[in-house]
């Protein structure tokens, strides 16, 4: 199947200038959101909106929506392992202490000296 | 099969022409590629979210990065993104001037990228944000960095796609590079709020 068959058995192209107009919009509320600096309303607008935009990316600009289930797989599997690296790793970096080891406290940098 | 079709399926390698997937096999390929770079970028950023939540301090240094350049930016990479989408359109009417021109808006926008990161990056070198300052600021050059070399592979690629389209040649390719574009675009849109947004 070559790569105008895959285009001729989609039904049509969305309108690309509508979505790349609301993820212009999305852009302008993961901006705003912050603004209200309430740290639940910051973690949706600027990552929850970035899930959202990256999926629209996805979908309609790199027709993932359209694409072989084969693909999928391919992508789900790499998440799958980004997952498992960070479950075996987030123990020993987020708990303050485990078995025979402790955190050690880190003071912040100092200020830097401006030129 | 004629005889002037065993020919030319005779010169063809296997590669090309097979497709147990029922996916192309230049595209299969592209896919493969960008899920190694699911696993690069992806162990990058988880590693990144992991420390930041351990270390409040590190929004105090996220406060100086420049959230208005990273948001231009944003918009920089959704629009090339669109104009890489609307190249593979033009390529798919078998219009390859037309794809051309707008692979030629996405390699612009790339380079609009690189500038604004440019600036970015000077002025923070020159306030004294370097690389060794914090652990912040190491995952921030190296992500960003990581990315820049991205997009600067893209826009040689997409160049070398640019030209052969305007010749009408291997149009299928401008679907390929496009794909891996917005790639590089989604993955910058992680990096917008984790680096720019978070502080």
């Amino acid at each position: 199947m070559s790569s105008h068959d895959h285009a001729a058995t989609t039904p049509g192209h969305p309108s690309y200038v509508r979505i790349y107009l609301v993820l212009l919009a999305l852009l302008g509320v993961s901006l705003l959101g912050p603004t209200l600096e309430i740290p639940l309303v910051t973690l949706i607008t600027a990552f929850g909106i970035a899930v959202v935009k990256a999926t629209m990316v996805a979908a309609y600009f790199m027709h993932l929506n359209i694409e072989e289930r084969y693909v999928w797989y391919i992508l789900l599997l790499m998440l799958g392992f980004m997952l498992v690296m960070f479950a075996g790793i987030a123990p020993d970096v987020m708990l303050p202490a485990g078995q025979n080891w402790l955190h050690l406290p880190i003071e912040p940098p100092a200020p830097p000296a401006h030129p | 099969m004629s005889h002037a079709a065993d020919l030319h399926a005779a010169h063809v390698p296997i590669a090309t022409r097979r497709s147990a997937t029922g996916i192309p096999t230049a595209r299969l390929a592209v896919w493969w590629v960008l899920a190694s770079e699911i696993v690069i970028f992806g162990g990058l950023i988880g590693s990144y979210v992991m420390l930041r939540l351990h270390h409040p301090h590190w929004a105090e240094e996220a406060a100086h990065t420049n959230t208005l350049a990273g948001a231009f930016n944003t918009f920089v990479l959704l629009t090339s993104s669109l104009a890489a989408v609307l190249a593979h359109q033009a390529a798919e009417a078998h219009d390859g001037p037309r794809a051309a021109r707008f692979l030629g808006g996405t390699i612009l926008g790339g380079l609009v990228f690189l500038l604004v990161k440019g600036f970015e990056w000077s002025n923070e070198i020159a306030h004294g944000f370097t690389i060794f300052r914090d652990v912040f600021w190491s995952y921030y050059y190296v992500a960003c960095g990581l990315h820049g070399l991205h997009v600067i592979a893209g826009m040689v690629i997409m160049a070398i796609v640019a030209a052969d389209a305007r010749r009408g040649r291997n149009l299928h390719r401008v679907e390929l590079i496009g794909i891996y574009w917005h790639f590089v675009d989604a993955v910058w849109i992680f990096l917008f709020p984790l680096f720019y947004i978070a502080k």
